[in-house]
């Protein structure tokens, strides 16, 4: 009983026609060619290289944490990359398009998108962003440095760790393939009711937005049962509660946010889901529909998520202020608990999104005194890492840069949040830019915990550190953007530009314009510092030490770097919050164990890549709705996962002798290092 | 704050026995969170229900206590408690490692889950006849949804028992093997429970309205 459509549909190849290929629109044409050839240099480089069985047998079947974080985290930065870009469409479309006589290319009447391609454009903007660079970003952080901070080998379920980062990675390629084959939503990130229903919506667009979604929400959900499980099963000896970082404690509270919340955007999207296909009628305007179940059932989701997302740069600043102040953090314990206060409490603020919605004076008055709520715990954190910095011996290096950077944000974005909170103040500045410049300010936190994490950890997971001095290029370039975009974009929201304009009808509006196309274009030069960071630093590669900063204070700081594949030779013991600062204090961060026991490793499996693959063709299937092709793929998923439960390989036994001869020669276990084949073993015994 | 202890000579630095964790534990746990998460799509069901079975989601169709049958799913639940209570005996000779044993008590189990399963189908087939279809208004499109979704997990979980008596034969009692059936216990225990909401939130409730 599926819905009909209008449209052409045959069974082999379902809505998916010819013309279904923007070939006709100049952008996405260049976009595409630009993107084959570099995506061809890629292939052409690993089959001349003939690295595609060392790819293969290294890292697409891999199950080690720090590989699944780095590719995680490659995942984000591309396409981090690409929200970047349609930001730099959407500012340069407002900045063309402003007044009657503001000149059209391409098709459109003002500026150069036409505003059913605009719309699709901060769509693809807000979704990407948070769902699909913030998300693996932090999910991959997480991954990487949790297991070494609390002592464990790997995380709990390595094989579930590589299922979550395959389907995440398949979310994220179909909505690179909705560039070029059909098109994306352009309903919002949110998908606004009614209009992301089939009769106001009937191409595929909105399908691609929910099924991407959907696969990746699901890897992220389990990706946080895993989290959670490695910090409550796996901390080495003697590693306490309240001896763990607080970078493990924000991703054990954030965690709890995601296991939780990811399931209700689950339910809002398959409501919408069967709505859409099989004709139901949740959102509908008529036969009883409620469209304003799914902003409720959208945002009980959305602002967990929100500090889901916030949550783990709350850690990174935590672990990078101390380090470089070189003192302790300032009020562990009420750090600590002012992460699960914001967790608690992200949890029922969720309808402030929608004050305007018309709940009545009492909702709105709970839901805006929940909100502020929010600025106690916060204000601690602020408090806290303040104190940890006055009176310390601080270095200015890239990461401590970024974590100064992003408590002004954080600054910025509360204090705005706060203005916002009041529904009287709400009300006026409800869908205006201003409501756009403050969560910027907020995600832009996320950011710049990004870019101090990955300049913070880097020399632990390859070994050298990156370039300082375009490290701060990229730093100051890209705070100066950030200011330059976000300040007139409040000033332009008081004034009263509302959100998602394609065209602004107001011609005193255009110097503020102006001024945002160049903070866009300070952001370019920052992204180029980025990549001349990273690549200086490729060619340079300036040994780091097991302590890479020398001021580290945690555990992972204690193996080699490279952390070699079994994260360390012999599971520390752990004597003291700061587990490191305390071995210096004693004299003893220099000692090594010098006896070895084999070590039991979980092998590499192709399972989880293939339900990946599955996974992206089920989605595909259902959004073009060829039955055959989705129905293929899930099965596939199925028997995928029946046989592998029939495996028996229970991994392997790394020897004493290896560690030892590792242990000697740290590069052969890094990252980069392949590894022989080893033989699995078939059986272990129940304990 | 914490004092900071002086290392002595009986410090220990490393942990070379630390290694070895209890993996039927650490599967165990990442179920039960497995579990939350799913309880939490339930939850999500059970609002929208809330919200979408007033009069005016009828559309002028059928409302709860059209569409409930107590007495009916008064004997739905006494089936998926007895599937619950097959399975524990199962638990009971896993516990005696009888394999003969655990696999009667899923065998029992599978048969009573397959009779609810089809129970809750005829329900719908037969809703559906009427012309009351998932379709016909939003209050039956949610009603529709959360008997499916529970239904779904059911034959997920007929599917993993007919799973486990393959391994049982082939396997024995491995630690992987009495993980999985630990975690289908609980598993299996979870959905009776759900039903047991479903029954008293939509078909007695329902029923009085």
């Amino acid at each position: 009983m599926q819905v009909d459509l209008q449209d052409p549909w045959s069974p082999l190849f379902g809505r998916l026609t010819l013309d279904s290929i923007p070939y006709d629109n100049p952008i996405i044409v260049g976009t595409f060619l630009g993107a084959a050839t570099i995506g061809l240099i890629v292939v052409a480089a690993v089959l001349y290289y003939k690295k595609l069985p060392y790819l293969w047998r290294e890292w697409l079947t891999t199950v080690d944490h720090k590989k699944i974080g780095v590719m995680y985290i490659i995942l984000g930065l591309v396409m981090l990359f690409r929200g970047f870009v349609d930001g730099l469409m959407m500012r340069t479309q407002q900045v063309m398009a402003v007044g009657p006589d503001s000149p059209g290319v391409l098709g459109a009447q003002h500026g150069f998108l036409p505003p059913f391609h605009f719309d699709q454009v901060y769509s693809a903007h807000g979704t990407i962003m948070l769902i699909f660079a913030a998300t693996p970003i932090m999910a991959g952080l997480g991954n990487i440095i949790v297991p070494l901070q609390i002592g464990a080998r790997d995380m709990a379920y390595p094989y579930l760790n590589a299922v979550s980062l395959w389907l995440t990675t398949a979310g994220a390629a179909l909505i690179m393939l909705s560039l070029f084959v059909g098109e994306f939503s352009n309903a919002a990130w949110v998908g606004l009711m009614p209009l992301a229903e089939l009769p106001y919506n009937p191409g595929v667009g909105v399908d691609y937005w929910m099924w991407a979604i959907q696969l990746s929400s699901l890897g992220t959900t389990f990706n946080a049962i895993n989290i959670i499980a490695t910090i409550v099963k796996m901390r080495a000896p003697g590693m306490t509660w309240f001896r763990m970082p607080v970078f493990t404690w924000v991703n054990l509270s954030t965690s709890i946010i995601g296991l939780t919340a990811f399931p209700v955007l689950g339910v809002a999207l398959s409501l919408l889901t069967a709505d859409r296909y099989l004709g139901t009628d949740f959102f509908t305007v008529g036969h009883g529909g409620n469209f304003m179940l799914y902003i409720d059932l959208f945002w009980i989701w959305g602002h967990p998520e929100v500090y889901f997302l916030i949550l783990p740069p709350f850690g990174i600043f935590s672990e990078i202020v101390p380090t470089f102040s070189e003192k302790p953090l300032f009020g562990y314990l009420t750090m600590v608990a002012a992460s699960f206060a914001i967790a608690g409490i992200g949890w029922s603020v969720w309808a402030h999104h929608f004050f305007t919605m018309g709940m009545g004076p009492d909702l709105n008055g709970y839901f805006s005194s929940a909100t502020m709520l929010v600025g106690i715990p916060t204000g601690v954190k602020i408090f806290n890492w303040l104190f940890t910095m006055y009176r310390g011996r601080i270095t200015f290096t890239t990461p401590m840069l970024w974590a100064v950077m992003g408590i002004f944000l954080l600054l910025f974005g509360g204090f705005t949040g706060m203005m916002l909170s009041a529904p009287a103040i709400n009300y006026t500045v409800h869908d205006s830019v201003f409501v756009i410049a403050h969560f910027h300010c907020m995600v832009l936190v996320v950011a710049v915990g990004a870019f101090a994490a990955v300049a913070y950890w880097w020399p632990k997971v390859f070994g050298f550190k990156l370039d300082e001095r375009n490290g701060q290029f990229f730093f100051w370039t890209f705070t100066l953007a950030s200011i330059v975009v976000f300040v007139p974009m409040f000033g332009l929201g008081l004034e009263g530009e509302t959100r998602r304009l394609d065209y602004v009808f107001n011609p005193q509006w255009r110097p503020l314009l102006i001024a945002e196309e160049v903070g866009i274009v300070l952001y370019c030069i920052s992204v180029f510092y980025f990549l001349k960071m990273i690549y200086v630093s490729l060619r340079d590669r300036v040994p780091a030490g097991d302590d890479a900063w020398g001021t580290g204070r945690t555990l992972e700081w204690m193996t080699h770097t490279p952390v070699p594949f079994y994260n360390f030779a012999v599971t520390p013991q752990i004597n003291a919050l700061d587990e490191l600062a305390w071995r210096r204090e004693n004299g003893l961060d220099k000692v090594k164990p010098q006896t070895f026991v084999p070590i039991h490793m979980p092998s590499n499996t192709a399972v989880p890549v293939i339900i990946g693959a599955m996974a992206m063709a089920l989605g595909f299937g259902m959004i073009w709705r060829i039955w055959w092709m989705a129905g293929a793929a899930l099965l596939a998923i199925v028997v995928a996962v029946i046989a592998r439960s029939f495996d028996k390989n229970q991994g392997y036994i790394l020897t004493a002798e290896e560690i030892a001869k590792f242990e000697s020669k740290t590069e052969l276990a890094s990252m980069i290092a392949e590894q022989p084949k080893r033989t699995p073993l078939d059986h272990v015994e129940a304990h | 704050m914490a004092t900071i202890a002086k290392a002595g000579p009986n410090t220990r630095l490393w942990n070379a026995e630390a290694d070895e964790h209890d993996t039927i534990s650490t599967r165990t746990f990442g179920f039960w969170l497995y579990m939350l998460s799913d309880a939490l799509i339930f939850t999500g069901i059970f609002a929208s229900y809330a919200v979408l079975s007033t009069p005016m989601n009828l559309a002028g169709g059928p409302g709860p206590a059209q569409v409930t049958n107590a007495v009916e799913g008064f004997w739905q639940t006494l089936i998926i408690l007895g599937s619950v209570f097959a399975y524990s005996q199962a638990t009971v000779a896993l516990k005696n490692g009888s394999k003969a044993g655990v696999a009667a008590g899923i065998l029992v189990a599978m048969v009573l889950g397959v009779a609810f399963v089809s129970m809750g189908w005829h329900d719908l087939a037969a809703l559906t006849a009427q012309g009351n279809g998932y379709s016909r208004s939003a209050y039956l499109s949610i009603f529709f949804t959360l008997i499916a979704t529970h239904g779904l997990h059911m034959g997920i979980g007929i599917l993993w028992m007919l799973i486990m008596l393959v391994q049982i034969v082939r396997f024995g009692f491995t630690a992987d093997v009495v993980a999985r059936l630990l975690n289908l216990r609980m598993f299996w225990q979870f959905q009776a429970t759900i039903w047991v909401i479903v029954y008293v939130y939509v078909y007695l409730l329902g029923g009085t309205a």
